[in-house]
């Protein structure tokens, strides 16, 4: 028969000093792990989604977001017809012209203001952005006042099919929900460029236009042929490299950085944790000897240790996802800049949280399984003599 | 004596024969017993004498069943204690043998009876049985108004009183003790020396205690001693054998 739990939570109250050690150290783990896994997630949402590296996009010179940039839809016309831009099947360019707007919409989770992107756009679009998906509902037609919403959009200000959505005094109809594989646009709302230009009074221009190459490598061709018009005054740029850009002041490299301390941060508090479970259970190799001379088996042992170090590395693991939870707070303050969003959407997700809690049980079993295994292991003679 | 039937090997309760313990250091073999013979009656009280590194924590090791000879038999309630496996052993143990340590060894964490009760984890008793036995043999020890406490809360003699309520709770027949009095002074010596009398008396147990207090062995019935894994008195020494 095993031994009962009570003695192993009444040895770790006990011993709370060294209980509180190994589970401030099991939560450093969990917490630096649960951060690291939201952070690696949302950076490589960031980095991979956002702008395919075989498409351009071109914008006003000197404008560093979309919302200050505007080009003649004139000029557009011609641009869009440039040789080194890819055709479709019919034979029409691979280019969307885009225009954008901002609402502002409270969070749904604090009521709070904040802007919403609504994109005005060609169908072709869907076909260059590339990713772009419809979840539920249909696309907006032309001439209603339809607007899908990205995946993001509903979820944080709750804006779902059939609900209205006012745009500049008139009353819009969401249609349906896309998502576009985590990238910045899940965080927009697209509407049907000819119908959404007339309230925004972007009629006689676009904000921008995103173009497919032929060849990913004629973009530098590409870019000097169009920057080189003086009197277009356009500036192209790789749309991933555009997005990059924008997604603030942290950049990849700095986020290695912080990925390679953690990893070591991690890696010594592992060995720091097991190392106190190691003198826990070493601390009582008499207590074992004790109990074995009895009669428990040696599984009985070994079992009641490791149950004893689940239960301390658990504990530390819970309180590793509390101490990483406040993460979230700090992402959406960031979110509330529009296009940074994307660079800092690391939530502590439900899965990276099991998966921290999961790592916690992991580093129990092993923390407590190689002293226990010693414990168990050694002559009952022999741990009777350790006092 | 009992109708018992008894292995024609057995001896007695405990029949050491012939019995060599060797440790195998390195190439270096130290021979720590060298051919010991022991028999204790059932019922028997010995004690066991000799100085320090002389072999007496490891004879009793092996009559208590958590060490194997190197070669010869222990025979201890009618079992050859040598040939059992591992997991046959402690399960032997838990039923036919009660530890008493020099230092008390009881679980810091748990309370009186809690220490008392933990053989009892091993039976099929229920909870409430087991907490019953366990205030019985607090109450053969004289410490029920203790049952409650931790053993910080307790003195030295106190604590080993819990120890010996602990050793018979499951009823054994062995009770094996090494230096039971070490740690004690005079007088909480003198009242497990009492206590171990009574054990040996009025429950019919069958003791083997090693010691250094020539006052603890003058209270047993036998008394050998152990020089350089040998018995140097091969005559027993009977002390009080018999009426008392
Ligand atoms: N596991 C072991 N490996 C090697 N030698 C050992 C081991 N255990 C005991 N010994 C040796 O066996 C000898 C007898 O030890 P034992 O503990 O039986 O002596 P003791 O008579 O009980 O002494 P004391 O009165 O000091 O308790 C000692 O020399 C000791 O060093
Ligand atoms: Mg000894």
């Amino acid at each position: 028969m095993a031994l009962p739990i009570s003695y192993n939570i009444r040895n770790l109250l006990v011993r709370w000093r060294v209980s509180l050690l190994a589970i401030g150290g099991v939560a450093l783990v969990v917490g630096v792990f649960v951060v690291l896994t939201a952070m690696a997630s949302g950076f490589r949402i960031a980095l991979r989604s956002t702008g395919r590296t075989d498409n351009a996009i071109v914008v006003r010179k000197g404008s560093t977001s979309e919302i200050i940039s505007e080009i003649s839809r004139e000029n557009a016309a011609v641009i869009m017809l440039d040789p080194r831009v890819a055709r479709d099947s019919d034979g029409r360019p691979l280019a969307s012209p885009e225009i954008l707007t901002f609402l502002n919409l409270p969070r749904k989770l604090d009521r709070v203001l904040v802007n919403v992107a609504v994109r005005g756009v060609a169908p072709a679009a869907f076909k260059v952005r590339g990713g772009v998906r419809l979840v539920t509902g249909r696309l907006f037609r032309p001439g209603l006042l339809e607007v899908v919403v990205g995946r993001r959009t509903r979820d944080r200000f709750g804006l779902n099919i059939d609900m209205p959505l006012k745009i500049r005094k008139s009353n819009w109809n969401v249609v349906g929900i896309f998502e576009s594989e985590g990238s910045s646009f899940e965080s927009e709302v697209w509407a049907d460029l000819q119908t959404l230009a007339e309230p925004i009074r972007r009629t006689q221009d676009y904000q921008s236009i995103v173009l497919r190459l032929t060849d990913p490598g004629s973009l530098q061709e590409l870019t000097s042929a169009l920057e080189s018009n003086p009197g277009w005054q356009v500036e192209v740029k790789q749309e991933r490299r555009y997005y990059e850009d924008q997604s603030g002041s942290v950049t990849a490299s700095l986020m290695g950085l912080t990925l390679f301390v953690s990893i070591i941060m991690g890696v010594g508090a592992v060995f720091a944790a097991m190392n106190t479970m190691y003198a826990i259970v070493s601390a009582r190799t008499c207590e074992i000897g004790t109990l074995r001379a009895m009669g428990f088996s040696r599984s009985a042992v070994l079992i009641s240790f490791i149950t004893e170090s689940i239960l301390l590395s658990g504990v530390g693991g819970l309180l590793g996802c509390l101490l990483a939870l406040p993460i979230n707070t700090i992402t959406s303050a960031t979110n509330s800049v529009n296009f940074a969003e994307l660079a800092f959407a690391f939530h502590t997700t439900p899965l990276a949280l099991s998966i921290g809690l999961i790592f916690a049980m992991i580093m129990g079993v092993f923390g407590g399984l190689l002293p226990a295994l010693r414990a168990a292991r050694l002559p009952i003679t022999s741990a009777l003599r350790e006092i | 004596m009992t109708a018992e039937i008894k292995p024609i090997h057995q001896n007695g309760m405990v029949d050491v024969q012939n019995v060599r313990k060797i440790y195998r250091r390195d190439s270096q073999e130290i021979t720590v017993l060298n051919g010991i013979d022991a028999q204790v009656a059932e019922g028997g009280f010995f004690a066991l004498m000799g100085p320090s590194g002389s072999g007496k924590t490891t004879l009793l090791n092996l009559i208590a069943g958590i060490d194997r000879p190197t070669s010869g038999k222990v025979f201890v309630a009618g079992t050859d204690v040598s040939q059992l496996s591992e997991g046959r052993l402690a399960g032997w143990r838990s039923v036919n043998i009660g530890f008493i340590f020099q230092f008390y060894n009881l679980i810091p964490v748990l309370t009186a009876t809690e220490n008392v009760q933990l053989p009892l984890l091993l039976t099929r008793l229920s909870k409430k049985e087991r907490r019953e036995r366990a205030l019985m043999a607090l109450n053969i020890v004289g410490l029920t108004d203790r049952a409650d406490h931790y053993p910080r809360q307790l003195s030295g003699g106190q604590e080993q009183r819990v120890a010996i309520a602990r050793a018979i709770v499951t009823d054994p027949k062995v009770l094996v003790a090494d230096e039971p009095t070490g740690d004690l002074d005079s007088k909480s010596a003198h009242e497990i020396l009492d206590l171990f009398d009574a054990l040996n008396n009025d429950l019919k147990k069958t003791i083997v205690m090693v010691t250094h207090d020539p006052r603890a062995a003058a209270r047993a019935k036998i008394c050998r001693h152990l020089d350089k894994g040998v018995m140097i008195d091969s005559e027993e020494r009977e002390l009080k054998d018999g009426v008392r």
